[in-house]
């Protein structure tokens, strides 16, 4: 067995490996007799992609380009490919993925397993939603096509699904048509929770991508990101390069403390002298601004991180965040990123899809031991009053009543799983539950 | 003296590191025919290359136990392609050493695949490069031909019979102006390697990019990467005395 690891490197697993190198290649058995799930690109804060004790399943060889209809802009890869492949193909030939997370390393599978959603959610709905067709590949070697139409009920089981329901072979999705590579952005400084609301208001009925961060340890203030596709062709078609810095290994953990964090926070609010800027910028700064450092959650050290990821109806969200930041001061526990943003109401077709209309905050917090996990418990009990959901595809630490109260489709859900497939979280999530 | 690949033929195209020589040669705009034992592979390789780089590719299923059709599909290939600058082949298969002791039929089978259906293929393609009076065999060895060693010798003599004879086709095919390049490599990422750790281990990428700059410069024998080259001296300077008490 090998250790693997997720992004935020928690919990510690050692895994059998398996690789599965074409899509229309049968489904390896677990080794030993034990229980298997698909692995991308391990890009996830939460342990949806792990299973401790048994196999997980690499998929990132299966990458190849299946179809591409340069009129319509459907495209058909293997699960495997990233979205970093993805764009340096089709940004070219003049369109873009219909949303995108934060970064551009994940896979077309895990994008569809945590049924991703980005900055212009507002508009775009999650991943999941432009999806025309993917195939599931189950144990017993059972293959087919879902959609919409055929099969509808595993195809929304799947988009969300957490890599249980059985193996995505292929995703069949609709791009975004762009005429440049350039961004037209503006960024407004604001100086607490009231004024990120005031700016909400207007943004996004004007910007397709808007997304905010905030310094939580000071408790509010942040700055607002916006920004249009351009719509000139100024800047060409030109994709992304490669990454130009990468982190230091061994990087010490306690140099990440709640002064240097402090400090960390202070310069990036100082970053922006106006209030308020604008300028054109490359999709690769505008959406991916973490990606330029490869390995950057080395400055995390090997204790790792964690991240909770909630999203909150509009009515109580403003007393929550002002609770959940008082309690992680209170505790000594900044917070490197927290990204704040109005999720829309375009409804995925995911049945654990966990995107919702209301404002999600998305937090991290480097693992300082029973401290951090202390913070977590008072954060799901400020989540559970307030009426929040917990996106179950970041998470660590829920506990199953948290689960079982905030994703109430669990159950019905949990009729699709494999049973060849497991993972950490869906042990954990389902302990005293099934 | 340089020479642009514009036209090849791949075996075993669905290897590793022939799905990474096809992704190269592509992207430099070359029109490839695949053959391999798999048409369901072979067609997922064939619609990528087409849609990513644009380039022409043709695909054939062929089975490596059957030689008798074989140079039929180097016909088909050649009158497809229009002569062709390189043919690269790059099958293989690494059979447990105690199942080939156990049993003789799996010792066969590696000689079958690793060596007879290699040396099937080279007749008919080393007949018609020399009349045509160009191009370039580039033929997938291994390190592991260099010395028979107790962990994978069914292997290694399937290989060291493979470099034998590319050595006498060289030798054979040099003043027709053809080329002749025996590819070593040491470890590299593919599943065939699946199960090996090493830190000496290189991705298909690298292995390829070193194959196509040995091929376009008229190199004879490569290896990749260059450092087992001197691995393997020391190891075929060991005494065989010595040599047989060693675990390896
Ligand atoms: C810097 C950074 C920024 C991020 N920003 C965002 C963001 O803005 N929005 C957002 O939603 N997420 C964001 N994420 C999270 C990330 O997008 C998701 O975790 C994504 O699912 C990771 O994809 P992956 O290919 O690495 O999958 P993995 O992490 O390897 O796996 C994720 C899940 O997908 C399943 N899976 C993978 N491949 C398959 C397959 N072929 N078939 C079936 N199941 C499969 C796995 O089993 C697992 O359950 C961010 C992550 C990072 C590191
Ligand atoms: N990887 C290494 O470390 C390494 C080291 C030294 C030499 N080599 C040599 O490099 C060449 C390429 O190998 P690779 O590393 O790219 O390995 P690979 O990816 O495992 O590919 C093996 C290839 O051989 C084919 N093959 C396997 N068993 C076969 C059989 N019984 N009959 C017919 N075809 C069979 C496979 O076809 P399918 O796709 O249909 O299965 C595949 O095309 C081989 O000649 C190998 O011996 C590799």
């Amino acid at each position: 067995m090998n250790a693997v690891e997720n992004f935020s490197r928690n919990p510690k697993t050692k895994s059998w490996i398996k690789h599965i190198y074409w899509s229309c290649e049968s489904l390896p058995s677990p080794a030993e007799g034990g229980t298997l799930i698909p692995f991308g690109l391990g890009s996830s804060f939460g342990d949806v992609c792990l299973n401790d004790g048994g196999t997980v399943l690499i998929t990132r060889s299966m990458n190849r380009v299946l179809n591409f209809d340069e009129e319509s802009g459907i495209i058909r890869c293997e699960a495997g490919a990233s979205l970093d492949e993805i764009l340096r193909f089709v940004v070219p030939r003049g369109w873009f993925l219909p949303t995108t997370p934060g970064t551009r390393f994940v896979t077309l599978g895990g994008a569809v397993a945590n049924d991703v959603h980005g900055k212009n959610h507002h508009r775009a709905g999650t991943f999941g939603c432009h999806v025309t067709r993917l195939e599931l590949l189950r144990s017993g070697n059972r293959r087919f096509v879902c959609s919409p139409v055929e099969n509808s009920d595993w195809f929304a089981a799947t988009i969300g699904g957490m890599g249980l329901t059985g193996l995505i072979t292929w995703v069949e999705f609709r791009l975004r048509r762009i005429r440049s590579t350039m961004i037209e952005t503006e960024s407004i400084k604001f100086r607490n929770l009231d004024e990120f609301f005031d700016v909400c208001e207007g943004s996004d009925a004007k910007f397709e991508h808007t997304v905010a961060w905030v310094d939580c340890v000071t408790r509010g203030r942040g700055i607002y990101m916006q920004g249009n596709y351009a719509d000139s062709d100024t800047g060409g078609l030109k994709p992304h390069g490669e990454q130009p810095f990468n982190f230091p290994r061994g990087f010490p953990s306690f140099a990440l403390n709640r002064f240097s964090i402090r400090v960390f926070n202070q310069l990036y609010y100082s970053r922006q002298l106006r209030q308020k800027t604008s300028g054109l910028q490359h999709y690769a700064g505008f959406f991916y601004p973490q990606d330029a450092v490869k390995n950057w959650r080395r400055v995390y050290g090997t204790p790792g991180f964690y991240e909770a990821q909630i999203v909150l109806p509009l009515d109580s969200a403003r007393d929550a965040l002002r609770e959940i930041f008082k309690q992680a001061a209170k505790l000594g526990q900044g917070a490197f990123l927290a990204v704040l943003k109005k999720l829309g109401s375009v409804r995925s077709p995911g049945l654990m899809s966990f995107p919702r209309p209301g404002v999600t905050l998305g937090i991290d917090f480097p693992n300082k031991g029973p401290r951090t996990r202390q913070l977590f418990d008072k954060i799901f009990r400020i989540g559970l009053d307030a009426g929040a959901i917990f996106n179950p595809g970041k998470d660590v630490l829920m506990p199953p009543e948290c689960f079982a109260k905030t994703c109430p489709n669990w159950k019905a859900f949990s009729a699709f799983v494999d049973p060849a497939f497991s993972s950490n979280s869906w042990r954990r999530l389902t302990k005293g539950l099934l | 003296m340089k020479m642009r690949i514009q036209k090849a033929l791949i075996i075993g195209a669905t290897s590793g590191i022939a799905q990474a020589l096809a992704g190269q040669l592509a992207a430099s705009g070359a029109t490839l025919f695949l053959a391999g034992r798999s048409k369901e592979k072979l067609d997922l390789m064939a619609r990528d290359l087409r849609l990513r780089h644009g380039v022409q590719v043709e695909v054939q299923a062929v089975t490596f136990e059957e030689p008798a059709n074989h140079a039929a599909i180097v016909q088909r290939a050649w009158e497809w392609l229009g002569e062709m600058d390189a043919a690269f082949i790059c099958h293989g298969v690494l059979i447990d050493q105690k199942k080939c002791e156990r049993d003789f039929e799996q010792a066969l089978h590696s000689f079958q695949i690793n060596l007879l259906s290699v040396v099937s293929f080279l007749g008919d393609l080393a007949n018609r490069m020399e009349t045509a009076g160009r191009g370039s065999l580039v033929v997938i060895s291994s390190v592991a031909g260099d010395r028979g060693r107790q962990s994978n010798y069914a292997y290694g003599a399937a290989k060291a019979g493979l470099t034998a004879f590319l050595q006498g086709l060289r030798n054979r095919l040099f003043p027709s102006g053809v080329r002749v390049l025996t590819v070593k490599p040491g470890y590299v990422d593919t599943p065939m390697a699946a199960h090996i750790h090493s830190l000496l281990k290189v991705s298909a990428d690298r292995a390829a990019r070193d194959i196509l700059a040995a091929t376009e410069k008229g190199r004879d024998v490569l290896y990749t990467p260059w450092f087992w080259r001197l691995i393997m001296l020391v190891i075929r300077l060991i005494p065989e005395s010595i040599f047989k008490r060693l675990k390896l």
